[in-house]
């Protein structure tokens, strides 16, 4: 079996069209989910009564394929009335999947500056919103850049699942190329590596806002969790995310 | 409006795809762990096996595991090598969580300080006694809360495998809806098998932990 580039140039117009769907629905789902997860993880501060519910609602889109999600909305959806278009259903359930995880990204990113520090900050005389402003957001934003990047690539990847209900992104142009050509190899080849390159992108610009927003704290970048108990090692609600694990072990075992 | 009854009376059949979903999965994450640790210990070798190392954990890390699937399943045929939908599914699988344990593996010995393998040393221990005393019993306690994630990951990543035609338990709904025209009812119940299923390995991933905890809860 050969390899055809010839047939790659025919296709690049189409591939890229599924490249920009791709990134498109990948940006909308990562800031509605972030936006989403964030009034999640608010609400269950603010409201005890909705702690369970966020909770539970946690678990289930946690606990299930996000394949299964969409079924649900899409072919489940109109017994109930709701008749959503493909491109609708892949938005809504990716953004409702994503949320599940940045609320409980939010939720650690809360408990990464302790009470006591707002507590200082107030009796400083700091109001509200600037103890909000100047003590506990540089610190938030610090903690959960990192996992919301991990989160990005991770939605960026799963939004390749979208073609099984025949959204138009990429993963569903290639296999229109396959069946179209009945070349295997050129197609499947070229899409592994958009991703893949997509993914380093993603990857990159993380690291860099994440260089941007924690300039104030470096060096050294030990600050942050230095309140790390052996308890919160071992909690796993604490350390969903691989990186956690390393960080905190660090912190744990140098202090 | 809902008919869960008639969801119901293909039980059989959900809880047939449910075993297949939780043996496959269940059965990468097992051949994932070795190589996982293979590939972690490539990495660190230094060298082109590094670099392949690095390649290979960038790539299944970086790519859909939707897209693995689809080349797992079609281009070995077009290249003379026929594959199954079921060994696609398992290959596709392992490979995808070696490179995903292999990371979790070298966070984990990265959190070790150096002391202690040097001081371990010191004391005479042979480089596989300090691997096998000192550092894997706490690689493997402190990487245990993301083995756990990982196989929640893997077994719901695992609904893909229906996309390459694996009878796994998405694939048996798609079925029992296309006999009932009732995919709300079936996807529901399809649903909650999955979380009982994830929620099981949490569970059990719990559980590890606090035994493993309570073996050094004197330090």
């Amino acid at each position: 079996m050969s390899f055809d580039l010839a047939l790659l140039s025919t296709f690049a117009p189409r591939l890229l069209t599924g490249l920009g769907w791709t990134a498109s629905i990948t940006l909308v789902s990562v800031i509605a989910g972030a936006f989403w997860g964030l009034a999640l993880a608010l609400a269950r501060r603010q409201w005890r009564g909705l702690d369970l519910a966020v909770a539970i609602y946690v678990a289930i889109f946690r606990g299930t394929p996000l394949l299964i999600q969409l079924f649900l909305l899409y072919y489940g959806g109109p017994s109930l009335g709701l008749t959503l278009d493909s491109t609708t259903t892949g938005l809504v359930g990716l953004t409702l999947y994503g949320g599940a995880y940045f609320s409980e990204i939010f939720r650690a990113g809360f408990t990464a500056v302790p009470a006591g520090q707002e507590e200082a900050a107030r009796s400083l005389g700091l109001g509200r919103w600037l103890t909000f402003r100047l003590i506990q957001l540089p610190q938030l934003l610090a903690a959960v850049i990192p996992p919301i990047t991990n989160q990005s690539i991770i939605l960026l990847k799963e939004s390749a699942v979208l073609s099984v209900i025949t959204v138009p992104e990429l993963t569903f142009e290639t296999t229109r190329m396959v069946t179209e050509t009945f070349s295997v190899l050129e197609p499947y080849l070229a899409i592994a590596l958009l991703y893949w390159a997509a993914a380093t992108v993603v990857s990159h610009a993380g690291r860099h806002a994440e260089a941007a927003l924690t300039r104030h704290m470096s060096p050294p970048a030990s600050g942050l969790i230095s309140h790390d108990t052996p308890e919160a090692i071992s909690n796993p609600a604490a350390n969903k995310d691989e990186p956690h694990v390393r960080s905190r072990a660090e912190h744990h075992t140098c202090s | 409006m809902f008919d869960f009854v008639t969801a119901l009376s293909y039980v059989d059949q959900l809880a047939t795809g449910a075993v297949t979903t939780f043996t496959l999965s269940l059965a990468a994450i097992v051949v994932g762990c070795p190589l996982g640790f293979a590939l972690y210990s490539a990495k660190r070798s230094g060298g082109l096996l590094a670099r392949f190392a690095a390649t290979y954990i960038s790539f299944f890390r970086g790519t859909p595991l939707l897209v693995q699937l689809l080349i797992l399943f079609y281009v070995p045929p077009a290249l003379g090598l026929p594959v199954s939908s079921l060994v696609a599914a398992f290959l596709g699988l392992t490979l995808n969580t070696a490179a995903f344990q292999a990371e979790i593996y070298r966070a984990g010995y990265q959190s070790l300080p150096k002391g202690q393998a040097e001081a371990a040393s010191a004391l005479g221990l042979s480089r596989w006694q300090i691997h096998r005393l000192v550092l894997l019993p706490q690689v493997l306690r402190l990487t245990l809360p993301a083995l756990t994630n990982e196989a929640v990951d893997i077994l719901k990543n695992s609904a893909l495998v229906s996309v390459i035609a694996v009878t796994d338990l998405l694939r048996v709904g798609q079925q029992v809806t296309a006999v009932t025209y009732r995919p709300l009812e079936v996807y529901i119940a399809v649903a909650a098998l999955y979380l009982i299923l994830t929620s099981l390995i949490g569970l059990a991933g719990r559980f590890a932990e606090s035994r493993f905890k309570m073996q050094d809860a004197h330090r």
